[in-house]
């Protein structure tokens, strides 16, 4: 069997005396895609940024493709890691927001190979003809030299998408990332994000896109209260809760 | 594209209604006309004013040379204040209390005394430390020197103002740091930007825009703060003037000059401002605020399609 990309077993999060996550264990193996579903407030995005160690998580264990995120066990202790060495496990994990966060003072082409260039050292002209490739797979060959002020917020998440991509991840993390969007401009990213599913990335994904979930998922987790309360085929926990609560859920968002 | 003013087919012709009149305005418009007209005249006319006097001196070598003092001090005390300002807003964000807690005393002692007793202190700084080293702390030093001869008035005056600079920058950058929007970090460390690599490429860009502005304002106010430096003997543009005036008597013109000179320099950080502010707004819109001279041209273009 080879290694689960990531490997939660017991992930508790507290934001002072709130306790967000109470014990989450899930294991999502590569090339898989994952979508998380819950009520707000149910943990999604805070566990989703555990993974890439925005979070610290407070007990539990935590690891992405073999290795803990933010520690290094010697023994029985862990030791809290460099930021360096935090920062270049993130740099194998893209990430994609709910409110895309570009840099609006950067283009679109700026936006995607300013990680390139700075953190892995990649030529610039190299990170360029890179860049330009991904803005037409997302479908925006024609917006390299726009600002993000100058593009839809659909056309802006695809960008942003094509920024994660461009550090050539081993697993992606969608934070809601149609939740911001006009219904009409829903459709472009869900696209690009089933292509890249198609692709083989392994995907994390929390999203209240029922039809994504059932059409592209793996499988489906559904969390609420900070534990996760049935996880299965997309089938089974849409197609067939078998909790009480998964089943008042869907009903309201269906 | 084409002028709004084409009318097509089937669409309804342009409204040409009699504009509202507007009596109260033109009433404060003529107030305003009138007090301007008469501190003209009166500028122009009244004898103590002495233009000839004005016309004279303005570009006398004394008054140039301490225009050219002026100028230096305020670019060198500005470099120095923003580029402490930067250091002690990042110091007073910082996770570490003794580092921000650092950060925070400087500003607290630089920003609550005066600048122009923080200028004597500098000045008489031989009477506090007579003799200056570099060395290792409460060890032994390897350079010292006369504070005398290290900290001649020049000195002072750049470490004064600066320094002082630094506390009121300080506060500028913290606030411009601080409006960038958090998920500018979130996104930056997702992509495994490092602390400082996210604070260089992305929070201080986006954090220039709300910087440059009281910057500006900091610059033009430190051009005209650079005047109480005579106290301490700095020959900048007010000493010239004051040091002529004082073997001549003629007082108002030679302060004329100097008011003049003064104007003259905030004209011109005016538009570099402007300049500046339009550089690192990019992105912040759709498009570009036009500048002066683009608006002059549409302006033309416009007259010209409505004759």
């Amino acid at each position: 069997m080879s290694t689960p990309m990531v490997l939660a077993e017991g992930v508790h999060k507290r934001f002072g005396r709130n306790e967000v996550l109470k014990g989450i264990s899930l294991e999502v193996a590569p090339r898989e895609v994952m979508c998380l579903l819950g009520p707000s407030g149910s943990g999604k995005s805070t566990f989703l940024r555990c993974i890439n160690h925005l979070e610290k998580i407070n007990s539990g264990r935590l690891s992405v493709d073999g290795e803990l995120v933010g520690y290094r066990q010697v023994g029985e202790k862990l030791h809290e890691l460099r930021e360096s060495e935090v920062a270049r496990k993130r740099a194998e994990i893209g990430m994609v927001f709910q409110h895309f966060n570009l840099f609006p003072h950067m283009t679109a082409l700026e936006n995607i190979t300013c990680a390139p260039i700075n953190v892995k050292g990649v030529a610039r002209d190299q990170a360029r003809d890179r860049g330009r490739e991904l803005l037409g797979r997302v479908g925006l060959a024609d917006k390299i030299d726009a600002y993000p002020a100058q593009l839809s917020g659909g056309q802006q998440q695809r960008v942003a998408i094509a920024r994660a991509l461009a550090m050539e991840p081993k697993l992606m993390l969608f934070d809601e990332p149609t939740s911001a969007l006009d219904p009409e401009l829903v459709g472009e990213v869900l696209e690009v994000m089933q292509q890249l599913a198609r692709d083989g990335m392994t995907m994390v994904v929390v999203t209240h896109e029922m039809g994504f979930a059932r059409e592209v998922s793996d499988a489906v987790v559904f969390m609420d209260g900070g534990v996760v309360v049935e996880h299965g085929p997309p089938s089974e926990v849409l197609g067939n809760p078998r909790h009480e609560r998964t089943r008042a859920f869907l009903s309201k968002v269906l | 594209m084409s002028s709004p003013e084409v009318t097509e087919p089937g669409r309804p012709e342009e409204i040409r209604a009699v504009p509202v009149r507007h009596v109260g305005r033109w009433v404060a418009a003529a107030i305003v006309l009138v007090v301007a007209v008469a501190l003209v005249r009166s500028a122009a006319t009244a004898p103590g004013f002495q233009w000839s006097g004005v016309g004279e001196y303005l570009f006398d070598p004394r008054v140039l040379e301490g225009l050219r003092v002026t100028i230096e001090l305020t670019i060198i005390a500005m470099a120095i204040g923003i580029a402490l300002g930067i250091a002690l807003a990042i110091m007073r964000l910082s996770p570490n209390p003794l580092v921000a807690g650092g950060s925070w005393l400087y500003i607290w002692f630089f920003r609550g005394t005066p600048v122009l007793v923080q200028l004597l202190f500098w000045y008489n700084i031989a009477a506090l430390y007579p003799k200056i080293g570099l060395g290792i702390p409460f060890g032994p030093s390897f350079v010292h020197a006369d504070a005398n001869t290290v900290i001649k008035p020049f000195t002072a005056a750049i470490l004064g103002l600066g320094l002082n600079e630094g506390a009121y920058m300080a506060e500028i950058v913290r606030a411009g740091m601080i409006s960038v929007n958090e998920g500018q970090n979130d996104a930056a460390q997702s992509l495994g930007m490092s602390r400082l690599q996210t604070l260089r490429r992305i929070v201080l860009p986006q954090a220039m825009r709300v910087i440059i502005p009281p910057t500006g304002n900091e610059t033009i106010s430190m051009l005209k703060t650079t005047s109480l430096v005579s106290v301490i003997a700095v020959a900048e543009v007010l000493y010239a003037v004051q040091n002529i005036y004082s073997t001549n008597f003629r007082t108002i013109p030679l302060l004329i000059v100097a008011s003049i000179w003064y104007l003259i320099c905030t004209s011109v950080l005016y538009v570099g401002q402007y300049y500046l502010e339009r550089y690192y707004g990019r992105g912040a819109s759709r498009e570009l605020p036009p500048t002066p001279l683009q608006r002059l041209a549409a302006l033309a273009t416009r007259r010209r399609e409505w004759s």
